[in-house]
């Protein structure tokens, strides 16, 4: 299956080891990859801050670069949540734009979706001999209805320790521009949320969004804590070293 | 008509102009596939459930058998030590046959004043329905029922179902009602969560609420 | 709901609604107060987990709960698209059946008529049943002003009408006190509270109804709102729990209702939808202990002079909002406030509305026209816990969204910070070559602070390139509590192309990863102050020019990879996913 990697802006610009997980992943599976370097970024942002206009031109855009692709894969809850959840609404003014959103959504897939629902894998013969807790981040979790997919493929990780997360369904505050136009709240969530993370003793906090990820591992340095963050699809691309 | 009234009027038309002027209301589609007609339960089944779900909520539930009706309320009014039992002017005096005490018979040509209501240890009455799935008794102010007050004002209600007045779900019981009579749902005695969201029996309404579930 | 072209640019403009609707100042400035007192919190937190689990388990319970919710949907949006006539159906039945029905346009209206009905009982004195559009119209407020004393005799109104406070939830407006606090209001406020009061909830439950009981069989006067009203029947439901509303609903002889024009559904057998949604989602029993439905009057039962106050105040220029309309179906559960984050870290005292929580931050702005409440919609996470609990299924972070960008368009013409830097970061995002000199201008301005941090040296290959404490204002808001990261020293486009520049790629083998957890502090950040905001101008991005070539050899991620691209934040100003 030729697949089209929307790798996402922040983690172009912050987490390429993110992307080159992802690469990793599927390429060991057999499957050709490709980076269509013309993609920007999503529009989430505008989008969610109220910008429609400023949205409109990289919807378009997004739709432009990534029709050819029979299927879609970012590593971010989010942002395959505007895509599928968010473009039909934002196009639906626009027959034609809609037509081709309606046709191009479905087939935009979160990384776990992507490896459990569509190439029906569980095992990658990952090692990744850590103490481990998972954040299921809300537009995943709640937009998406991810599930326990991403718990399932790391439970395929040898040598991990999974440890479950109290109030793990809980936002951990980032919000987007909420973090900054509410601080206050946004940091009261966080602090509860690295509170958790604390409780688990976890080496390592996974997740599907690097950007909540920075969000509570912003917090968890604050405080000097050792935890880490990680994206859980670089978990799942380490081979312990004993390849 | 008032002003303000053809103004909200006006309003709300414009508000709605992306409404086809030819949509009726039954054109807009309302999903029905909820369960309407309860569980296939037999009545000796919806009468175990009824009674397990009246007690969930601090109820006290007596069951027997008709002809045993007498004797299970004059139980109930000796254990709660009643002296003064209302009860609406319709109710069957043999329900109270086993009770030696004084009795209130309230009707809509003789109300006892409030303070009257206010003074009686027990209001004894029938129900129109009752709801299995939530442990729900249903007053409409029919037979056995009186006005709403005296089932309201006492402390102590003792609430009488027949054994055909069980129903199994919400939608089954409104089916039963007359929506223009006053109806009263009671589930449960007086409660509330107002204090950290704890629930606790026993405000304004009824405190003690007995129900005879007849077999 | 779909979203109706046509309806979006051609909003008539209907007059707004007034009352306790908008906080007098901005939400995060409210919240910031509430944030910081503990024992608030420690309460708000307390009561609304205990609620959250009990609802989740009553919902539980039921097998079509799904269904249910769809119904209550649909038949809500039936309502909404025919108002007019079944408020004309409601009005000829309730006034069939003996009630007099009364128009009320806005929040001054509905006082004034109110007010005039108790006067012309002669009473100076009323008892009122819990109803949140009487607070939202400042009912009591209104009739002290005219002389008449209004007790409210739920025993949560109750508590916060002794205190003189604010209600901060829309079914317990006491939520942010705790027993002791209680105790302590009753025996400075309530005359006849026994001396040897505790703090146990019975005993204060006793108390309230040893003081209001008097009150209850002497008072002439009644005012009620009602959760429904049967467009068919003209009948009114009250759901409640302790009994005061029946005794206001019943005893006295003049029983005024408030009720917003939303509240209607068009037939009785409707209500055994909401009859079964509304408890499980508000207070999690499958019934409350009290419903009560009447009919205009009934000789020798209950009042006989009944009157109705049908309300707008906003409610039709909510109407006319397609996307936002959904609002009106809202049956006041506050499922949505109990297991909202946010409410649960500032109560509902900030929102500085009758209606808190996220359905009042889409209420309250939708009744006042959003210029007068700005700050709501933004009050959210968009975290969409509200949207997987409403029984009757509002898409809440759907009109938050929809609400934020009425604000930004409707502030079109001034000028703004924020605007210039969306509109500037949409005109770089829109083009490749815009995009990649943005990536590159922010990794090579941050570069020499990232060496100078102490931190940036402890950057991993794939990760970001260290971490900043301190960003300027208004970044600040960021730094204030959380590390912010630097751009990694190569983007994944550049290790994308290195990678398909080396001979032989595709038959390379996987380097693998070093399983090692990566770095710890690798904190996210805000948008790179430096970058983004410029001016559309193509050159000022663009740092000098580094055509796609690998940083450096360290920076080959290919071989080092993942092991720890830690946690991420966006990049030149982009804070990606609104969670």
């Amino acid at each position: 299956m030729r697949i089209g990697l929307f790798v996402t802006c922040v983690n172009d610009l912050m987490y390429p080891g993110t992307g080159q997980a992802v690469v990793r992943i599927l390429q060991r599976l057999g499957h050709e990859v490709d980076f269509p370097a013309a993609q920007t970024c999503c529009g989430q942002m505008h989008a969610n801050s109220g910008y429609r206009a400023e949205t409109m031109p990289l919807l378009r855009r997004f739709v432009d670069v990534f029709e050819p692709y029979q299927a879609i894969v970012a590593p971010s809850g989010s942002c395959a949540a505007m895509v599928r959840e968010s473009y039909p609404r934002l196009a639906a003014d626009d027959p034609a734009l809609a037509e081709r959103v309606a046709a191009l959504a479905p087939r935009v897939y979160e990384l776990s979706e992507l490896l459990v629902d569509v190439l029906g894998v569980t095992e990658l013969g990952a090692e990744f001999p850590h103490r481990v807790t998972y954040h299921p981040t809300c537009h995943g979790l709640r937009m998406l209805g991810l599930g326990d997919k991403p718990l399932r493929l790391l439970r395929g990780v040898s040598g991990i320790r999974l440890v479950a997360l109290d109030a793990a369904e809980q936002c951990c505050g980032f919000g987007g521009t909420f973090a900054v136009k509410n601080p206050d709240v946004s940091t009261a969530m966080l602090a509860d949320k690295a509170r958790h993370v604390l409780d688990t003793d976890a080496e390592v906090l996974a997740a599907a969004d690097n950007s909540c990820l920075a969000h509570i591992a912003g917090g968890l340095s604050r405080m000097r804590t050792g935890v880490r963050a990680m994206h859980y699809a670089e978990i799942l691309a380490s081979t312990g070293g004993t390849r | 008509m008032s002003e303000a009234r053809a103004e909200i009027m006006a309003r709300l038309r414009a508000a709605l102009r992306d409404v086809p002027p030819d949509e009726t209301i039954e054109d807009v589609p309302v999903a029905r596939d909820y369960h309407r007609d309860g569980t296939g339960a037999g009545p000796a089944q919806l009468r175990d459930l009824l009674a397990e779900r009246v007690a969930d909520y601090r109820a006290t539930v007596h069951r027997c058998a008709a002809d045993d009706l007498a004797g299970t309320v004059g139980t109930i009014l000796a254990e709660h030590r009643t002296s003064t039992l209302l009860v609406p002017h319709d109710l069957p005096e043999d329900w109270h046959a086993g009770y030696p005490g004084t009795i209130y018979r309230d009707s809509a040509n003789f109300p006892y004043p409030l303070a009257t209501l206010d003074a009686t240890d027990t209001v004894l009455t029938g129900c129109a329905v009752a709801i299995a799935a939530t442990g729900t008794l249903v007053l409409d102010a029919g037979m056995a029922q009186g006005r709403r007050a005296i089932s309201l004002v006492p402390d102590h209600h003792v609430c009488v179902v027949g054994a055909d007045q069980v129903v199994g779900t919400v939608p089954e019981a409104l089916a039963r009602l007359d929506p223009v009579r006053p109806l009263t749902f009671v589930a449960g005695p007086s409660a509330t969560s107002d204090i950290e969201f704890d629930r606790v029996e026993g405000v304004h309404g009824p405190r003690h609420l007995d129900v005879v579930l007849l077999s | 709901m779909s979203v109706a072209p046509q309806g979006r640019r051609l909003l008539p403009v209907l007059p707004h609604g007034s009352g306790h609707l908008a906080p007098p100042q901005p939400f995060p400035q409210r919240a910031r107060a509430a944030v910081a007192d503990p024992q608030l919190r420690a309460n708000i937190r307390r009561a609304t987990r205990t609620i959250r689990d009990k609802r989740a388990a009553a919902v539980s319970e039921v097998d079509d709960w799904e269904q249910l919710r769809e119904a209550g949907r649909t038949i809500k949006r039936r309502v909404a698209r025919h108002l007019p006539e079944l408020l004309e159906r409601f009005e000829r039945a309730a006034t069939a059946a003996g009630a007099t029905v009364h128009w009320a346009r806005d929040a001054a209206e509905a006082n004034r008529i109110v007010t005039d009905l108790v006067r012309a009982t002669g009473s100076d004195e009323v008892v009122k049943v819990k109803s949140m559009v009487t607070q939202e119209i400042e009912l009591n407020d209104a009739l002290a002003r005219a002389g008449i004393t209004a007790s409210e005799t739920d025993l949560a109104e109750l508590i916060v009408q002794l205190d003189d406070g604010e209600q901060s939830h829309i079914l317990v407006p006491a939520i942010h006190y705790n027993r002791a606090e209680i105790r302590e209001i009753f025996r400075r406020e309530m005359a006849d509270a026994p001396a040897d009061l505790t703090d146990d909830p019975a005993v204060l439950a006793e108390a309230a109804r040893r003081h209001l009981r008097r009150k209850f069989l002497s008072t002439r006067v009644a005012i009620s709102g009602a959760n429904f009203a049967v467009a068919d029947t003209g009948s009114l439901v009250v759901l409640e729990s302790e009994g005061n509303g029946r005794m206001c609903l019943t005893l006295p002889e003049t029983l005024i209702s408030v009720v917003g024009i939303e509240k209607l559904v068009p037939s009785f057998a409707d209500l055994e939808v909401f009859l079964q949604l509304l408890p499980r989602s508000s207070t999690a029993e499958r019934m409350n202990p009290y419903t009560s439905v009447w009919t205009g009057s009934v000789p020798g039962d209950g009042p006989s002079d009944v009157h109705i106050v049908l309300l707008d105040n906003g409610r039709s220029a909510t109407l006319a909002d397609t996307v936002g309309r959904q609002a009106l179906a809202c049956i006041r559960c506050s499922a949505c406030l109990n297991v909202c984050p946010v409410y649960e870290r500032t109560g509902g005292i900030a929102y500085g509305s009758v209606y808190p929580g996220p359905i009042g931050a889409i209420i309250s702005p939708q009744l006042t026209g959003i210029a007068a409440n700005k700050s709501l919609p933004y009050a959210s996470s968009l975290c969409g816990a509200c949207y997987e609990v409403c029984p009757v299924k509002i898409d809440i972070p759907e009109v938050l969204v929809h609400l934020r960008q009425s604000g930004v368009d409707g502030a079109r013409d001034r000028p703004s910070a924020e605007r210039t830097a969306m509109r500037t970061l949409s005109w770089v995002m829109s083009d490749q070559r815009r995009y990649e000199n943005a990536l590159r201008a922010a990794r090579i301005s941050t570069g020499p602070v990232a060496a100078l941090t102490g931190r940036g040296r402890r950057r991993r290959p794939g990760g970001p390139a260290g971490s900043l404490a301190h960003l300027p204002w208004p970044l600040s808001a960021w730094t204030t509590s959380r590390d912010a990261p630097l751009p990694a020293r190569q983007s994944f486009r550049d290790w994308w192309r290195a990678r398909d520049d080396r001979p032989g790629r595709s038959a390379a083998p996987d380097p693998g990863t070093p399983a090692g957890p990566p770095d710890p502090g690798t904190p996210a950040g805000p948008p790179d102050p430096g970058t983004p905001a410029g001016p559309p101008d193509p050159g000022t991005p663009a740092g000098p020019p580094d055509p796609g070539t690998p940083a450096g050899p360290a920076a080959l991620g290919s071989s080092a990879g993942p092991a720890g691209s830690g946690s991420g934040r966006p990049a030149p100003s982009e804070e990606h996913a609104d969670e």
